[in-house]
């Protein structure tokens, strides 16, 4: 018999505009196995010109996403979850190497992924009846109100890592029709191949979901001061990195959401705006 | 459609003794001879020297120091107003805390509404005592404190105490808290409308407030905490601080509030959220515009040009959402702007008590020099410039003839920047997609404007306009039952309507 034949290892990669590029910085870091000090993978630290080639892609993205009919994304959404359905084991089998979960937390992890991505799928056609409302004006007129998405979401995951938290925000963001520029740092960033994968297959369009592994510290303030991200969600709970955030958001005025509550209609409006349309009414 | 409005104009004016009515045929610009129409004064009755109101009191500045309030039409002094200090702050932002631990988080919600009702019935009953105050305070003319300004403000109060025992209706399936002491620093441009939309809200979720009017308006708010007086709300739960920045900061930054609500310039707004950044209070931005009005081909023409004069020149163009950039369709812009220059030549401007008068006095000294630097700015970039009046400018006081500027390059600063006053920039676009792309291409996402008549047109241009109002033929309209608020750098969180409840509350 021959020998055990060698598997092929996956390399990780970023996630920018549908595609999986390597950083254009050349730099890498490496994330262990957990426990232990042999290398899981080496992962592209991305830079600041990643970052803006994210917002640049996410900037299109937006258009197509937020000019889907609800359905539709509500479609994608589950779509996603479908996806995820078929890499269940491999991305459990990630969260055990890396993050030292065992076998069954890193199946609720996954499953519980997959469960939130239903959630919002079902929200997507319903958070606006629930938000919206026609508003009985005192005048011949007709003035109602819907939540429209906020933009280009910048999304720092700055904390011990967990896939269906992280999942969860994501969704929630992308329910309303906003584009999101997501930064992972180590352990969960060795994930980012396979959401991106996910995402690909999901027929999201490009640039709507963009993903960066790398260094939090260096990326956020180019994250939090870039002119084109309209809103930031901070996923920590280092309160001088909050302050600094919500300064640094003024730049442009950045809506900065910090606390969340998952699978929840307020943790999709906290990435709306309102509008209100007023018409006559007569002839 | 033009002469109609005109035989109304003439019937309306008809009506009113000593008139000469000449009304030259098609097109020419008609002519009235307007006789004064002076709403009296008498009503009001200013007290010279004001003090501030802090737990259900009228006390002295600690340190004080006043200042004067001004007349815009005159440039006169109205009153002196008391100017709070740092300590003043601390003591008005103590007995709103006290008030809120004491009593007012403690009474039922409906009876909290009955207070509320009862200001929006003591407002209604001294509507006008208000409005003329609020004239000669700001400068606007009376026929819009009176008609615009002082009944919003009542039914502001009106509508949110109806809300003081419904909040689990305004957020089903969930318990809401309010949040404690509110500090409110709001503008000059519509003193007392500005002040109800921050305390009605305030009040009906159970807060307890210190708002600081601005320093060139302050006397409409001190006469609603006589109004609150008199509707016996409990000391301290409304108190009402005077100053200029210097007190409004000393409140932003108390330790002790847990909301801030301002109304203002994106420019003081991003000192507030930097200020603020660093704490856990809650924060709502009103800031500035630069708002798009868009007239299609296929638009009520004559409606529309009504529409662009009440969109920049209502309330002196004192407005942020004024809608300060119009963009009009290549095909019909000629026709378009000679119908606007007839139009403005009939605008009156002058005296605000005046029941005739269309546009009033700019509000201050420094924003009529301010509105003069972007004017003299734009004419030096040599931008096409008209303005009328049908009136010559009074003499003394503050005003500014409404003025437009022509065929502007989009990165022009008189197309880009906020005047806040009755400045109009106009350009002209060829496609819907280029007319959104247009209006979008702005920092700030207040509000916009858009006029054709057909229904399909509208809805898409209302979709891509990225704006927190859109007015679709029409404009400046306002109800306590809509929600008002920007996108970007226009600020965060909406007044008015359920959404209004929003920002003065916690969700458990």
């Amino acid at each position: 018999m021959s020998a055990k034949e060698q598997p092929v290892i996956k390399t990780i990669k970023l996630f920018i505009n549908g595609e999986f590029p390597r950083t254009e910085s050349g730099r890498s870091f490496a994330v262990p196995i957990h426990g232990s000090e042999h290398i899981y993978a080496n992962l592209c630290q991305a830079s600041r010109k990643d970052l803006r080639a994210a917002v640049e892609a996410a900037k299109e993205g937006l258009k197509s996403w937020s000019g889907k009919t609800a359905f539709n994304r509500a479609q994608i959404l589950y779509r996603m979850a479908e996806m995820l359905e078929g890499k269940k084991q491999e991305a459990g089998q990630i969260l055990e190497d890396v993050q030292g979960l065992s076998k069954k937390d890193a199946e609720v992890e996954v499953t519980t992924a997959i469960q939130v991505l239903l959630y919002y799928a079902g929200f997507a056609d319903k958070f606006s009846q629930v938000m919206a409302s026609v508003n009985p004006v005192s005048g011949p007129f007709h003035n109602f109100t819907t939540p429209e998405p906020v933009g280009v979401v910048g999304f720092l995951a700055d904390t011990g890592f967990s896939f269906w938290q992280w999942m969860d925000r994501l969704a929630a963001i992308l329910c309303s029709g906003n584009s999101v520029v997501a930064v992972i740092g180590a352990p969960g960033a060795a994930l980012i191949s396979l959401i991106g994968e996910v995402m690909a297959t999901s027929d999201v369009p490009k640039g709507v979901v963009n993903i960066l592994s790398g260094d939090i510290n260096e990326l956020f303030t180019p994250m939090a001061s870039h002119m084109e991200v309209q809103s930031i969600c901070y996923w920590g709970e280092d309160q001088t990195k909050i302050s600094q955030l919500h300064e640094q958001a003024t730049e442009n005025m950045k809506r900065v959401v910090y606390k969340y509550k998952p699978q929840s209609l307020e943790s999709i409006t906290a990435f709306t705006e309102f509008k209100t349309i007023w018409h006559p009414v007569g002839v | 459609m033009l002469d109609k409005e005109k035989d109304k104009k003439k019937k309306k004016h008809s009506k009113s003794a000593n008139k000469t009515v000449k009304v030259k045929t098609h097109k020419a610009p008609f002519e009235f001879e307007y006789s004064d129409a002076p709403e009296s004064r008498d009503i009001v009755k200013i007290k010279e020297r004001n003090l501030l109101y802090i737990n259900g009191q009228w006390q002295e500045p600690s340190e004080g120091s006043f200042f004067p309030t001004l007349n815009p039409a005159d440039g006169e002094v109205l009153a002196e107003v008391a100017e709070a200090s740092a300590a003043d702050v601390d003591k008005a932002v103590q007995a709103a805390r006290k008030a809120y631990e004491g009593t007012w988080s403690k009474i039922p919600a409906h009876e909290r509404g009955k207070y509320i009702f009862r200001i929006a019935r003591i407002l209604q009953e001294r509507a006008r005592e208000f409005a003329v105050l609020e004239t000669l305070d700001n400068g606007k003319p009376i026929k819009e404190s009176r008609d615009v300004d002082i009944p919003l403000v009542a039914s502001h109060f009106f509508y949110n105490a109806g809300w003081a025992d419904k909040l689990d209706y305004a957020f089903p399936g969930h318990k809401v808290t309010p949040i404690g002491v509110a500090a409110q620093v709001i503008p000059w441009n519509f003193p007392l409308l500005m002040a109800a939309w921050k305390i009605a809200p305030a009040l009906a979720t159970g807060n307890c407030v210190v708002l600081k009017p601005a320093e060139t308006t302050p006397l409409t708010a001190l006469l609603l905490a006589e109004v609150i007086e008199q509707a016996g709300l409990p000391p301290g739960v409304v108190n009402i601080v005077t100053g200029a920045g210097k007190t409004g900061a000393a409140l932003v930054n108390h330790p002790d509030v847990n909301k801030v609500a301002f109304t203002g310039s994106t420019e003081v707004g991003r000192i507030i959220a930097k200020a603020v950044a660093k704490t856990n209070k809650k924060l709502t931005l009103e800031l500035g515009g630069k708002s798009a009005h868009i007239v299609y081909e296929d638009a009520a023409i004559d409606q529309a040009v009504e529409g662009v004069v009440n969109g920049i020149f209502f309330n002196q163009g004192h407005v942020c959402c004024a809608g300060s950039r119009l963009l009009v369709e290549e095909s019909i812009a000629k026709d378009f702007v000679e119908k606007l220059k007839e139009r403005m030549s009939q605008i009156r401007v002058g005296d605000p008590l005046d029941k005739n008068t269309d546009v009033g006095a700019i509000n201050s000294h420094r924003e009529l020099e301010k509105i003069r630097g972007f004017i003299n700015e734009a004419k030096e970039e040599g931008w096409e410039y008209f303005s009328a009046s049908a009136t010559e400018l009074p003499g003394k006081g503050f005003f500014q003839k409404p003025c437009f500027f022509n065929d502007v390059g989009s990165a022009a600063s008189i197309f880009r920047q906020e005047v806040f006053g009755p400045v109009l920039a106009i350009s002209t676009f060829r496609t819907p997609q280029e007319a959104i792309s247009k209006a979008n291409d702005t920092p700030y996402g207040l509000a916009a404007g858009v006029w054709s008549e057909k229904a399909s047109k509208i809805q898409k241009t209302a979709l891509g306009l990225k704006a927190g109002v859109i007015w679709a033929n029409t404009y400046n309209k306002f109800d306590p039952s809509s929600p008002f608020g920007g996108y970007y750098e226009s600020g965060w969180g909406r007044e008015g309507g359920r959404h209004g409840l929003f920002p003065y509350v916690e969700v458990q």
